[in-house]
C-alpha cells in the first residue's frame, strides 16, 4: 500500500504538479462539521431538558405543597373532600371523576372507533376510503374547545330532553364523557386501521379458502392477529381522555364531586386546573402548589398509560415475515 | 338426515353439515355475515353524523333571530325615510330636536357636527336616539321555522320588540375588538393574538424540530471522537444513548397531555423567567404593569408542545429520501454536512414543511396550556410586541362559552366558524405548499 502510494506520488512528482510526497489518508479534522454536529444534537436534547423540566417543576412544587401543615400525603390520596377554601385536599373526588368520564368516554370510542376501523380495513372500497378518511381526519383536527361547546350546548340539551332535566344537571360527567369519546375516537380508528392493515393478506386468502364470510375472516383471523396494536391505540386514546381539558371544563362542572352518578356535576383533574389557573392566581399560595401536585400524578398516569401501550406493542407484535 | 347416527363419528374427526343443513349453515353465516356489516357502516357513518351535528350546532348558533326594542322608531324621526338618504343638515337637525343640550354641547366639544361625516353622524343617531336593545336571542332554527311561537312569547314580555334575522357572524365583528356587550364584541385582538402566537410558534420550533430530526436520522450513528482513547470510547458511547434515550423520550413528550405543558410553561417561563420574558431585560415593557404573562411566554409553552410532533414527522420526510441521492453525494467528495444541507433537506423540504404546519395548526385550536399560563381574556388592544398581554380565538370561544347568557353562546359559535376557517387555510396553504414544492423540484 505505502508502495503504490510512493509510485504514485513520485508519478505525480513526474508529471510536474506539485504533490505532496505522501498523501495523507486520515480523516481530517472538520471544524465546521463538529460545530454543526454539536448544534443539532442540542436541539434533539432540548426534549431531555423538557421532560426534566417538567418533572423537575411538578417534583419542587408538589414538595412545597405537602410541606404545607395544612395537607399531608395521606390525605391527599385518601381524602375524600377537595374544598382548599376549608383547607380540604383529598384528590380521590377529581380522580374519580376522571376516572368516570374516561370511562363513559371509552365505551362510546371503542366501539365506534374500533368500528371504523374494521370498516375501512376489510370492507370498504377505495372510493369510500377516499370520502371516509378525510371524515376522521376532520374529527381529529377540530379544536377541542369547540367540542366543549358541542357538548354544552347539543348534547347536554338532548341528554336532558331525553331523562328529564330534574335527572341530568346543566353540568354533568355523562355529555362530557360521550363527546370526549367522540373527540377519542379517531385515535383509536386510525390506530387500529393501520394495526389491521399491517395483517398480511395472505391470512386473509387463507381463511376465504377455507370458506369463511368476509366478517368471519374479520373477527377471528385479522383482528386477533392485529389484536396488540388495536390494544396499544386504545391506551393511547385513554391517556389522550384523561389528560383532556376543554370539554369537561365547560361541560362537566365545577366543583369537586365524589359520585358515580353521570348525571352529576363533577370536576376532573384538568378541569380543576385549569379553573383554578384561569382566576387571579397567586404565585405560593397553596391553590397555586396545589395544580402542580394534580399535575404530577396526571402526568404519571399518562406516562404509566404511554409506556404500557409501548410495551404493549413489543411484546405481544405478532411479525409476520 | 338423521343426526343421531352421526354423533360418535362426529365427537372423533368432526363433520360438516351436509345437504339441506349445509345450506342453511352457509346462508345463516352470510346473513350474520350482513348484519355486521352494516352495524360497522353504521359506526362509520355516525362520524359524518357527528360532524354534520357539529356544524348544525355552530350554525344554528352563529346565525338566527333577535328581538330588538328601540327607544324611538327611526321611521318617527325622520318621516319614513331611510336614514341613509338624508342630507347632513337634516342629520344635524335630527339631533338637535332629539338630544339633550348637554350631550348635544358634550358632542361639539369633542368635534363639531358640522365637520362629522354622514356616516358618523348616522352612527351618534343610532346610538343616542334610537338606541338598539337586544331583549332576546332565537337560533336559527326557532328564527326559521318557529316563527309563531317566539313572536307571541316576546310580544308578550316585551311588547314593543320587534324580531329581526341577525347575522353573529359580521365584518363588524371580525375588526372589532373585545367589549363586555356581547352586540358590540368583536375578536379583532384574539384574531392578531393567534395569528401572532401561530408566527412565532412557528419560528421557534421549526428550526429546533427540524435541526433535531437531522440530527436523529443523518448523525445519530456517527462517533465524533476517536475510537483509539478510552476517553474518546466513552464519550462515543454516551451520545449514541442518549441518543436513543432522545427518541424514547420523545414520543412519550407526545403523549403528555397538553395542559401539563400550561403548567411547566407557568412555573418556567411566566414566573421563572419573567425578567425574560416580560420584556424588562430588555427595558421594553411598561414596568407598572409587566409580568410573564405574554406572547412571548406562550410561544415558547407551545414551541414544546409541538416539538415532539414537529421533529416525528420532520423524521418521516427526512427518512423518505432515499439512500442512494446521499450516496452519490459523497462519491462526488462532498462531506457529511454539504450532504445533508444540499441533497437531503431540500428533497425532504416539501414533506417538513407540510408536517409542521399542520402539527402546528393542531397547535393553535389549544386552549388549555394558554388558560393555565395565564392568558388574559379580556384585551381591547392589539398585541405590538413579544411582549404585549395578548389572547386567542380559541381562548376566546372559551371564555364566551363559559357565561350563561345566549348572546354570548351565539358569538362563541361565530368565533368557532372564524377559527375553524383560519385552521382549514392553513390546511390548505400546507398541501398547496407541498404541491407547489414538489412541481418546482421535478422541474429543475
Amino acid at each position: 500500500m505505502a508502495d503504490q502510494a510512493q509510485a504514485k506520488a513520485e508519478q505525480g512528482a513526474a508529471l510536474a504538479v506539485s504533490i505532496p510526497q505522501t498523501i495523507d489518508l486520515r480523516k481530517r479534522p472538520r471544524i465546521g462539521e463538529s460545530i454543526i454536529q454539536t448544534v443539532l444534537f442540542i436541539c434533539g436534547f432540548i426534549s431531555i431538558f423538557t421532560t426534566i423540566g417538567i418533572v423537575y417543576v411538578l417534583f419542587q412544587e408538589s414538595l412545597s405543597f405537602f410541606a404545607d401543615p395544612a395537607v399531608t400525603l395521606f390525605e391527599f390520596f385518601t381524602g375524600t373532600v377537595w374544598q382548599p377554601r376549608i383547607g380540604e385536599f383529598g384528590i380521590l373526588p377529581l380522580l374519580n371523576a376522571t376516572l368516570v368520564i374516561s370511562s363513559i368516554a371509552m365505551l362510546v370510542a371503542v366501539p365506534l372507533g374500533l368500528g371504523m376501523a374494521i370498516y375501512l380495513s376489510e370492507y370498504a372500497s377505495e372510493r369510500a376510503r377516499a370520502i371516509l378518511k378525510p371524515v376522521i381526519e376532520l374529527l381529529a383536527g377540530i379544536p377541542t374547545v369547540v367540542y366543549g361547546y358541542f357538548a354544552l350546548t347539543f348534547v347536554t340539551p338532548i341528554l336532558r330532553g331525553i331523562f328529564g332535566n330534574d335527572v341530568v344537571s346543566v353540568y354533568n360527567m355523562l355529555s362530557a364523557g360521550m363527546v370526549v369519546g367522540v373527540l377519542i375516537t379517531p385515535i383509536i380508528a386510525t390506530l387500529s386501521e393501520d394495526a389491521l392493515s399491517a395483517v398480511p393478506g395472505s391470512l386473509r386468502q387463507a381463511s376465504f379458502g377455507l370458506g369463511s364470510t368476509r366478517w368471519e375472516t374479520a373477527i377471528k383471523v385479522v383482528v386477533p392477529a392485529a389484536l396488540s396494536g388495536i390494544f396499544a391505540g386504545g391506551i393511547v386514546a385513554m391517556s389522550r381522555a384523561v389528560g383532556e381539558t376543554m370539554v369537561v371544563a365547560l361541560a362537566a362542572g365545577a366543583s369537586p364531586n365524589l359520585t358515580w352518578n353521570p348525571f352529576e356535576p363533577a370536576e376532573t383533574m384538568t378541569g380543576h386546573i385549569a379553573r383554578i389557573s384561569g382566576g387571579d392566581l397567586s404565585y405560593g399560595s397553596i391553590d397555586y402548589r396545589s395544580i402542580f401536585a394534580i399535575g404530577l400524578v396526571l402526568f404519571f398516569i399518562t406516562l404509566a398509560l404511554n409506556i404500557a401501550s409501548r410495551r404493549i406493542v413489543r411484546r405481544f407484535r405478532e411479525v409476520y415475515d | 338426515m338423521s343426526t343421531e347416527s352421526l354423533r360418535p363419528e362426529r365427537q372423533s374427526i368432526g363433520s360438516l353439515p351436509e345437504g339441506e343443513a349445509a345450506r342453511q349453515n352457509v346462508s345463516s353465516r352470510q346473513r350474520r355475515g350482513k348484519i355486521w356489516q352494516g352495524i360497522l357502516l353504521a359506526c362509520t357513518i355516525f362520524g359524518i353524523i357527528i360532524l354534520l351535528m357539529l356544524a348544525y350546532n355552530i350554525v344554528n348558533d352563529a346565525f338566527g333571530g333577535i328581538g330588538v326594542q328601540y327607544a324611538v322608531e327611526e321611521e318617527d324621526l325622520t318621516d319614513g325615510r331611510p336614514l341613509e338618504e338624508l342630507s347632513q343638515a337634516e342629520l344635524i337637525a335630527i339631533l338637535e330636536t332629539n338630544l339633550r343640550s348637554r350631550v348635544l354641547k358634550n358632542l361639539e366639544r369633542e368635534r363639531p357636527l358640522a365637520e362629522r361625516s354622514r356616516e358618523e353622524l348616522i352612527d351618534i343617531i343610532n346610538d343616542e336616539i334610537i338606541k338598539p336593545e337586544v331583549v332576546a336571542v332565537y337560533s336559527l332554527s326557532e328564527f326559521l321555522f318557529d316563527r309563531p311561537t317566539i313572536e307571541a312569547e316576546l310580544r308578550k314580555s316585551h311588547p314593543r320588540a320587534e324580531i329581526e334575522f341577525k347575522s353573529w357572524l359580521s365584518w363588524d365583528f371580525i375588526v372589532t375588538p373585545m367589549s363586555s356587550n356581547p352586540v358590540e364584541a368583536g375578536i379583532r385582538t384574539a384574531i392578531l393574538g393567534t395569528l401572532y402566537l401561530l408566527w412565532l410558534t412557528m419560528l421557534i420550533s421549526f428550526p429546533l424540530g427540524v435541526g433535531a430530526a437531522i440530527y436523529l436520522e443523518e448523525y445519530k450513528n456517527d462517533k465524533p471522537f476517536d475510537e483509539r482513547i478510552p476517553a474518546g470510547r466513552w464519550m462515543n458511547n454516551a451520545i449514541q444513548r442518549s441518543a436513543g434515550l432522545i427518541e424514547t423520550n420523545i414520543y412519550n413528550l407526545s403523549g403528555v397531555p397538553s395542559i401539563i405543558y400550561g403548567i411547566l410553561g407557568l412555573a418556567i417561563f411566566v414566573r421563572a423567567l419573567e425578567q425574560f420574558t416580560s420584556g424588562a431585560v430588555f427595558g421594553y415593557a411598561d414596568p407598572t404593569t409587566a409580568n410573564g404573562r405574554t406572547i412571548l411566554s406562550a410561544a415558547l409553552t407551545m414551541s414544546l408542545l409541538v416539538l415532539p410532533v414537529v421533529i416525528i414527522s420532520s423524521q418521516e420526510a427526512i427518512r423518505a429520501v432515499p439512500g442512494s441521492m446521499r450516496q452519490a453525494s459523497y462519491g462526488l467528495g462532498a462531506t457529511k454536512w454539504q450532504t445533508v444541507w444540499k441533497i437531503v433537506l431540500p428533497n425532504a423540504m416539501p414533506g417538513i414543511l407540510t408536517g409542521t404546519i399542520l402539527s402546528i395548526s393542531r397547535a393553535i385550536g389549544e386552549t388549555a396550556p394558554l388558560i393555565v399560563i395565564g392568558a388574559s381574556t379580556f384585551i381591547v388592544t392589539d398585541p405590538t410586541s413579544l411582549f404585549s398581554k395578548f389572547t386567542v380565538l380559541p381562548l376566546q370561544i372559551y371564555n364566551w362559552t363559559s357565561r350563561p347568557q345566549p348572546e354570548f353562546r351565539a358569538i362563541a359559535a361565530a368565533g368557532i366558524i372564524v377559527l375553524l376557517v383560519l385552521l382549514l387555510s392553513l390546511n390548505a396553504a400546507a398541501i398547496l405548499l407541498r404541491n407547489y414544492l414538489r412541481s418546482k423540484r421535478v422541474s429543475t
